[in-house]
């Protein structure tokens, strides 16, 4: 059996893809790396899985039956666990282009980005306008209405927070988004498409928070500048689904140096005087005919929440429903992928509901399939369907669907500065990966005492 | 030869290697990439992403060759190390018989995780170390040799290596990364091996993507020039 080192600079533990990123990284800044997963697959929660193992997560069959059988080669399947799309110009477009993980990714584009208007049956979707031309045509804006986006849409492109000749007189340090809006005379409904669909908040509090103005204004330009990169929707999706990503990162560690178990449990975190100091380990699942025990030590311990329930809080829960189609959403122009948002107001919530389409054009399910992920942030404690249901409608015909208890998002307790153990946060409700890349720079700071740059990995991996 | 203007077609090739520690996959790689040969060395990304080109009478394939970077130390590879790989190169080590047992289990493992149609090479190196490498470099006929003679350090025959890669339909070789013995043949054999219908034209990152057919407009390169001259916000 191969040797493992007495110490390490770092230990990783779980393999999603915050952990991952910050293993490349760590490697590539010249870092010994152990990498760890109890499972015996790359990805936790941020894994995509296959069908059978997707009806076996959540159990909804009947013991001695074989329903995935029907859905082809099971392998075929590659299913989200965590719904998001990557922002074509956002963070973690610019990671993976930095440490050249590209190379083991093919990206396609998504096909639309689009909004709900209305409630019911008499709601209509409609394409969310990235310009000032797509402004002027959306069915979402009466005439008028459009003239006024139109000009909101060019000053958010000229808009500098440092040149105060941009700021149409307002004191940005205390202008509320509401007062931007009022400016331009913007009525309810856009508001909410802008707010919603483009600055992609998923509550109403930005709206009436002082100096807030300058953040939601910058996140209209992400979405803006996003779907200028490529056309058509602000986001990307990698071939054969979303867990793709951890394992190109793990890959990247490994090609400097990072060392990988998978299957290996943590038996104990040893701690010297308050600080963490190393782990217990053993390596071989339950099936597994010969166990390897091993200890070693590291400087810093990270990892996500499950391999430190007694070191997170739960702040909050999000609601997820996956479900197998046979046709695209209705009103997406026969998208084959796609991210419609039904904003909280339309639909009388607090939290808005998303739903994030892809199919067999990402080689995640055979020809003639679609997989829509509908979510939202909980905002009861039972009934959670009728939470969803809204979304639910927009499917048609769902041929399978799978939905467990609300899930629960977790955060670090402490900054882990004390005991020397940095965890991650879950993956939130949002629709892209820009608050996980938050994350991975926040851990980063947090446990090497260094900002992390993203520019220049790649002129570091030259030397 | 290797510099040829004319526009043969070219298509590249996604090759894994897969084999024990130390048994000389990287060696032989590294024999095959410098080889005087060839001359289209490109640079490497860390050491696991070498390309190289092999000039066939007809056409030319660029390999694309992926080091496993170690993770298959503690049997941690990547479902995407084997996504799309068009070949294998599965390599033991003629003097420890231990590795020719591992090799049998990637190959299993590549039946069961690569695309159906893979070419698998079993490669058996390090044959300098065994008297087929001092005697029998000319002919390369090396069958029939395996007394048990001092300074002959082979373990593995080469019947036994070879009927299992008849049984398994497998490509067969012993090779010697350091004297560069029968290096070349390998990929070459590869290269010949894999069925026209299976090559596709470049295209973008590690993209010998057999898979991938309609939809293609929709592709993009992150790491091209960004889009369309749209500097800025598009509002």
């Amino acid at each position: 059996m191969e040797e493992i080192a007495p110490k390490y600079d770092v230990i990783v533990l779980g393999t999603g893809l915050t952990e991952c990123i910050l293993s490349g990284v760590l490697s590539v800044k010249g870092k010994k790396v152990l990498h760890i997963d109890r499972n015996d697959h790359y990805g936790g929660e941020a894994a995509s899985v296959n069908i059978e193992a997707l009806f076996k997560k959540y159990g909804n069959y009947t013991k001695g039956e074989e329903p995935w059988t029907k859905y082809g080669r099971a392998n075929d399947w590659n299913i989200d666990l965590v719904p998001k799309l990557l922002m074509s110009s956002g963070q973690l477009t610019n990671i993976l282009v930095s440490t050249d993980v590209t190379r083991y990714l093919e990206f396609k584009s998504v096909a639309g980005s689009f909004v709900q208007q209305g409630a019911g049956p008499k709601a209509t979707v409609a394409k969310v306008p990235s310009d000032a031309g797509e402004a002027l045509k959306s069915p979402l804006m009466g005439i008028f209405e459009k003239r006024r986006m139109k000009s909101f849409i060019e000053w958010v492109g000229t808009f500098g927070v440092d040149d105060p000749a941009t700021h149409k007189g307002l004191d940005m340090s205390k202008t509320t988004m509401k007062d931007v809006y009022d400016k331009f005379g913007l009525e309810a409904g856009t508001r909410d498409f802008i707010g919603h669909a483009m600055a992609l908040y998923l509550d109403d509090s930005y709206i009436n928070t002082a100096g807030q103005a300058p953040d939601a204004i910058e996140r209209i330009r992400l979405y803006g500048n996003s779907v200028s990169r490529y056309g058509k929707s602000p986001y990307i999706y990698p071939l054969y689904g979303l867990g793709e990503l951890p394992q190109g990162f793990a890959r990247l560690s490994a090609i400097y140096g990072g060392t990988y178990m998978l299957n290996t449990a943590v038996d104990e975190v040893l701690y010297d005087g308050g600080k963490a100091t190393g782990i217990k380990a053993t390596m071989g699942g339950a099936d597994s005919p010969e166990k390897l025990h091993f200890e070693t030590k590291a400087d810093i311990i990270l990892g996500d929440p499950s391999y430190f329930p007694n070191k997170v809080k739960i702040v909050g829960h999000v609601l997820k429903a996956i479900c197998i189609l046979k046709h695209p959403l209705a009103g997406t122009n026969d998208s084959d992928s796609c991210q419609l948002i039904i904003p909280q107001s339309q639909v009388g919530r607090k939290n808005d509901i998303y739903i994030a389409c892809v199919s067999s054009a990402h080689n995640v399910c055979p020809k003639g399939y679609y997989i829509a992920i509908v979510s939202t942030i909980a905002e009861t404690t039972s009934n959670h369907h009728l939470e969803l249901q809204p979304g639910l409608d927009r499917l048609g015909k769902i041929e399978e669907q799978f939905m467990g208890a609300p899930i629960p998002l977790y955060e670090p307790i402490d900054d882990g500065k004390v005991d020397n153990i940095f965890v991650s946060k879950s993956y939130d409700a949002t629709s892209h990966f820009e608050t996980t890349t938050d994350d991975v720079k926040d851990i980063y700071h947090r446990a090497t005492g260094e900002e992390l740059k993203v520019e220049g990995l790649r002129d570091l991996q030259v030397e | 030869m290797a510099d040829s203007n004319a526009p043969k077609p070219s298509s590249s090739v996604k090759l894994v290697l897969l084999g024990e520690a130390a048994v000389g996959k990287s060696s032989l790689v590294l024999r095959f990439v410098n080889n005087d040969f060839q001359e289209n060395k490109e640079p490497t990304i860390g050491a696991a992403f070498l390309t190289q080109k092999c000039n066939l009478p007809s056409r030319t394939i660029k390999f694309e060759i992926w080091d496993t970077a170690g993770q298959e130390r503690f049997a941690s590879l990547a479902p995407m190390y084997y996504r799309n790989a068009q070949a294998a190169l599965v390599v033991y080590d003629l003097t420890k018989p231990t590795s020719l047992v591992k090799a049998r289990h990637w190959v299993a493992e590549l039946q069961r995780q690569a695309s159906p149609g893979i070419v698998i090479a079993l490669v058996g190196n390090k044959l300098d170390l065994t008297n087929d490498g001092e005697s029998g470099r000319g002919d390369g006929d090396s069958e029939g040799v395996e007394g048990e003679d001092p300074g002959d350090a082979r373990k593995v025959s080469t019947e036994e290596a070879k009927s299992y890669a008849e049984e398994e339909s497998l490509l067969f070789f012993e090779t010697s990364a350091k004297t560069g013995y029968n290096v070349t043949d390998v990929f070459t054999a590869i290269a010949n091996a894999i069925p026209e219908t299976s090559l596709k034209s470049t295209r973008g990152p590690g993209a010998s993507n057999v898979a991938s057919r309609a939809g293609d407009e929709q592709r993009v390169n992150l790491n091209g020039p960004r889009e369309a001259a749209k500097e800025g916000c598009a509002c």
